[in-house]
C-alpha cells in the first residue's frame, strides 16, 4: 500500500447559522487519510458526522449551513477554493457517497441501471449503450444479476438497493469512498455482507474511505484508522489497535462502557450519563465536562488541546496536558 | 453450483415476463377503475372522428354550405341532428367542431403545462428571491378571473384559432405553476436529489432527469381536468364571439347561433350542448381515474 496522503483536512469547522441561533456542527477538526486507507468516524447522533461527510463533498445546504474556517485537501488541491464546475467533476468521480437510507436515495422512476449509468455519462466520455453496459458490469460486480438492470428501485429489497448504491458510488472507480452510515438501515445478517462487499471492492480499487457509523463492531472490522467525534470535535484519533487496546479519552472508555461484552459477565452495562450538549449552546472549556466522571472545574474553563500520547494517538484531554489528575480505566 | 446457475436463468426469464415500469402499473390500476376506461372510449371515438372528419362529411360541401330552403329542420334520417338556421347539417358540423375543440384544448393545455411547468420548477428548485418574483406575478395573473383573462388576450390579439388556445393557455397557467412548485418543493429535499449532487449532476439535470419525472403526477391528473376547462372556455369565447369566427364550425359558437330558435328548434342547440356535456364528462372521469391510480397510498 502507498503511503501517499490522499485528503488532509485542516481545522474544518462548519456552522448552521439559522434564526434560532447558530448551530456549531463541526468544530476545528483535523483528519488525514492517505491512499488505500479506511478512517471510522466514530460518534453520536448530532456528534458532526455527516456534516462533515457533506463538507468535504462541499454539499452542506448554504443557507443555512457554511463553512467557516479550515482547508480540505485532496490530492493536494483545495477543495474549498475551487470552482463548483471543478468541483462537480470531483463529486461522484474521484470522491463519492453513499447515503444512509438506500430506501430514499434512488429515484424511484429510474431504473437501477440508468443510475449507474449516469454517473458514468457525466464523468466518463461514453455514450448511452456503453454506459449501459458498464452499468451491467458494475450491477455484477456487487452480487446482482445483470439482468435486473431494467428494474426499478421498488422491486428491489433494501439490502440489493445499497448494493445498487455502491455500484453507483464505485462505478467511476473513486480514490475516496465516503460512506455514511452504509448500514444502519440494513438488518443485522445483511449488514455484514454489505461490509464484506464494501471491504473487497475497496481493496480491489485501492479506494481510500471514510466510515461514518456509531457501531463500533463495524469499525474493528473494517477500519484502519478510527477518530471518535463528540461535539463536533475530535476528541481521539489513533490506529484501530491502538484505540481499541488502549482507549484514553473518557468519551471514548464511555463508549466501550456501554457496549455489552462477551468476556466478561456484568450486571448493567455502564451508559454514558446525561445528553448531547445543545449544539447551539455548546459547554465551555470541554465539551465533554457536564458529563465526564473525572471532570473538575478546570475543564469548564479551559480548552483541552490535542496532545499525542503515543506515535499516531492523539487525545483532546485536561489529564493528558497534566492539568488534571485522574487515573483513566476501563 | 449448476442448480445455482440454472436458478439464476430461471429469475431472469421470470423477471423479463413481469418486467413493469411505473407507468405500466399505473394503467393496470387504470384498467380496474370502469368509469374512467368509459371516460377514455368516449375520448378514443371523439379523437377518432376528429381525426376522420373529412371522410364522415365533407367541410366545402356539406358543413359550411348553405341550403336555405331545409333551414331549421327537425332530426330525420338524412339529417341526424337536424339543421341549423342556414339548413346546415348540425352533425357534419359537430364533427368538425370536435376537431376545433379537442384541437384548442389540448395545445391550450400544453402551453400552460410548458410555461407553467418550467416557471413552477425554477420556482420550486431554487427558491428564495426567485421563487417569491415568479409566484408573486403568479399571484397577480390568479387574482382576474381566468375567462376575463382570456377575453382581454382575446380581443388585444384579434380573434383567430391561435390566439384563442395562447389566450386559454395563458390564463391557466399559474395554477399549473402552483401545482409544480409545490410538488418540486416536497421532491427537492428528498435524498435521492442530494445523491444525484453528490454523483456531481448538474442542475438542469437534476430538474430534467430526477425532480420532473418525479412531479408529473399531479400535472396529468391537472391537465385531463384542465383539457375540460379549456373547451369549456373556447365553447365560452365562442359563444360571445370571441372564439371561432363564422362559418367555422365550433361547438360553443353553434350553441350560441342556436339560442334565437331555441322555442321552436330545440335541436340546434341541445345536440352541441350535449357534446360539450359529454365531452367534459369523459375527460373529469379519466382525470379522477388518473388520480386514483397515480396516488401510490392507494395501491393494493
Amino acid at each position: 500500500m502507498s503511503k501517499k496522503e490522499l485528503l488532509k483536512i485542516e481545522d474544518l469547522s462548519i456552522y448552521y447559522i439559522t434564526e434560532d441561533g447558530t448551530v456549531k456542527a463541526v468544530n476545528g477538526i483535523d483528519i488525514k487519510l492517505n491512499k488505500g486507507e479506511t478512517l471510522g468516524l466514530v460518534g453520536e447522533t448530532g456528534a458532526g458526522k455527516t456534516t462533515t461527510a457533506l463538507g468535504i463533498m462541499r454539499l452542506i445546504p448554504n443557507p443555512p449551513g457554511k463553512i467557516m474556517s479550515g482547508k480540505i485537501e485532496f490530492e493536494g488541491k483545495d477543495l474549498l477554493n475551487i470552482p463548483e464546475e471543478e468541483m462537480r467533476m470531483i463529486r461522484g468521480n474521484k470522491i463519492s457517497m453513499i447515503f444512509q437510507d438506500p430506501m430514499t436515495s434512488l429515484n424511484p422512476v429510474m431504473t437501477v441501471g440508468e443510475q449507474i449509468a449516469e454517473v458514468i455519462e457525466i464523468h466518463q466520455d461514453l455514450n448511452k449503450q456503453e454506459a449501459m453496459k458498464k452499468a451491467e458490469e458494475m450491477l455484477e460486480l456487487v452480487g446482482i444479476p445483470a439482468a435486473r438492470v431494467n428494474d426499478y428501485p421498488h422491486q428491489f429489497s433494501g439490502g440489493m438497493k445499497q448494493r445498487v448504491v455502491i455500484a453507483i458510488s464505485l462505478a467511476c472507480n473513486p480514490q475516496l469512498l465516503i460512506a455514511d452510515e452504509p448500514t444502519t438501515a440494513l438488518d443485522v445478517t445483511i449488514q455484514a455482507q454489505v461490509l464484506d462487499l464494501m471491504n473487497n471492492l475497496k481493496e480491489e480499487f485501492n479506494t481510500a474511505m471514510i466510515l461514518i457509523t456509531h457501531d463500533l463492531g463495524v469499525v474493528s472490522e473494517v477500519c484502519d484508522k478510527v477518530a471518535i467525534m463528540y461535539a463536533g470535535e475530535i476528541v481521539e484519533a489513533a490506529s484501530l489497535k491502538q484505540l481499541f487496546e488502549n482507549p484514553r479519552h473518557p468519551y471514548t472508555l464511555g463508549l466501550f462502557g456501554s457496549i455489552p461484552n462477551l468476556d466478561e459477565e456484568v450486571d448493567r452495562l455502564k451508559p454514558i450519563t446525561g445528553l448531547m450538549p445543545d449544539p447551539t449552546n455548546l459547554p465551555t472549556g470541554c465539551k465533554f465536562h457536564p458529563r465526564c466522571p473525572y471532570g473538575t472545574d478546570i475543564c469548564a474553563k479551559q480548552e483541552p488541546k490535542a496532545i499525542e500520547i503515543e506515535d499516531g494517538h492523539k487525545v483532546k484531554c485536561l489529564i493528558y496536558e497534566g492539568l488534571v489528575d485522574a487515573e483513566v480505566k476501563r | 453450483m449448476t442448480s445455482n446457475v440454472a436458478k439464476g436463468t430461471m429469475t431472469v426469464e421470470k423477471k423479463k415476463n413481469k418486467k413493469r415500469s411505473q407507468w405500466a402499473e399505473v394503467w393496470r390500476r387504470l384498467k380496474k377503475n370502469k368509469m374512467a376506461m368509459l371516460g377514455l372510449a368516449i375520448l378514443t371515438i371523439l379523437v377518432l372522428t376528429a381525426i376522420f372528419a373529412d371522410f364522415i362529411a365533407d367541410y366545402d360541401n356539406v358543413v359550411i354550405k348553405q341550403d336555405l330552403v331545409n333551414k331549421l329542420q327537425g332530426p330525420s334520417a338524412e339529417h341526424p341532428f337536424g339543421t341549423d338556421e342556414f339548413g346546415r347539417d348540425i352533425f357534419a358540423r359537430m364533427i368538425h367542431g370536435a376537431r376545433v375543440s379537442l384541437r384548442v384544448g389540448i395545445l391550450a393545455v400544453g402551453i400552460s403545462i410548458i410555461i407553467g411547468g418550467t416557471l413552477g420548477a425554477i420556482a420550486g428548485y431554487y427558491g428564495g428571491k426567485l421563487d417569491n418574483v415568479i409566484m408573486r406575478v403568479m399571484d397577480i395573473f390568479l387574482a382576474i378571473p381566468s375567462i376575463l383573462l382570456a377575453i382581454a388576450i382575446v380581443s388585444a390579439l384579434g380573434p383567430s384559432l391561435m390566439n384563442l388556445m395562447i389566450a386559454i393557455g395563458i390564463s391557466s397557467v399559474p395554477s399549473y405553476a402552483r401545482i409544480v412548485r409545490s410538488s418540486v418543493l416536497s421532491i427537492r429535499d428528498q435524498e435521492f436529489i442530494e445523491a444525484a449532487k453528490a454523483i456531481g449532476a448538474n442542475d438542469l439535470r437534476i430538474i430534467l432527469k430526477h425532480i420532473i419525472p418525479n412531479a408529473l403526477a399531479p400535472v396529468i391528473v391537472q391537465g385531463t381536468l384542465g383539457v375540460a376547462g379549456a373547451i369549456l372556455s373556447t365553447a365560452g369565447l365562442s359563444f360571445i364571439g370571441l372564439g371561432i369566427q363564422p362559418p367555422a364550425p365550433e361547438w360553443g359558437a353553434m350553441l350560441a347561433t342556436g339560442r334565437p330558435y331555441l322555442r321552436y328548434a330545440w335541436h340546434v342547440t341541445t345536440f352541441p350542448g350535449l357534446a360539450i356535456m359529454i365531452t367534459i364528462l369523459a375527460l373529469n372521469l379519466v382525470g379522477d381515474g388518473l388520480r386514483d391510480a397515480l396516488d401510490p397510498r392507494l395501491k393494493q
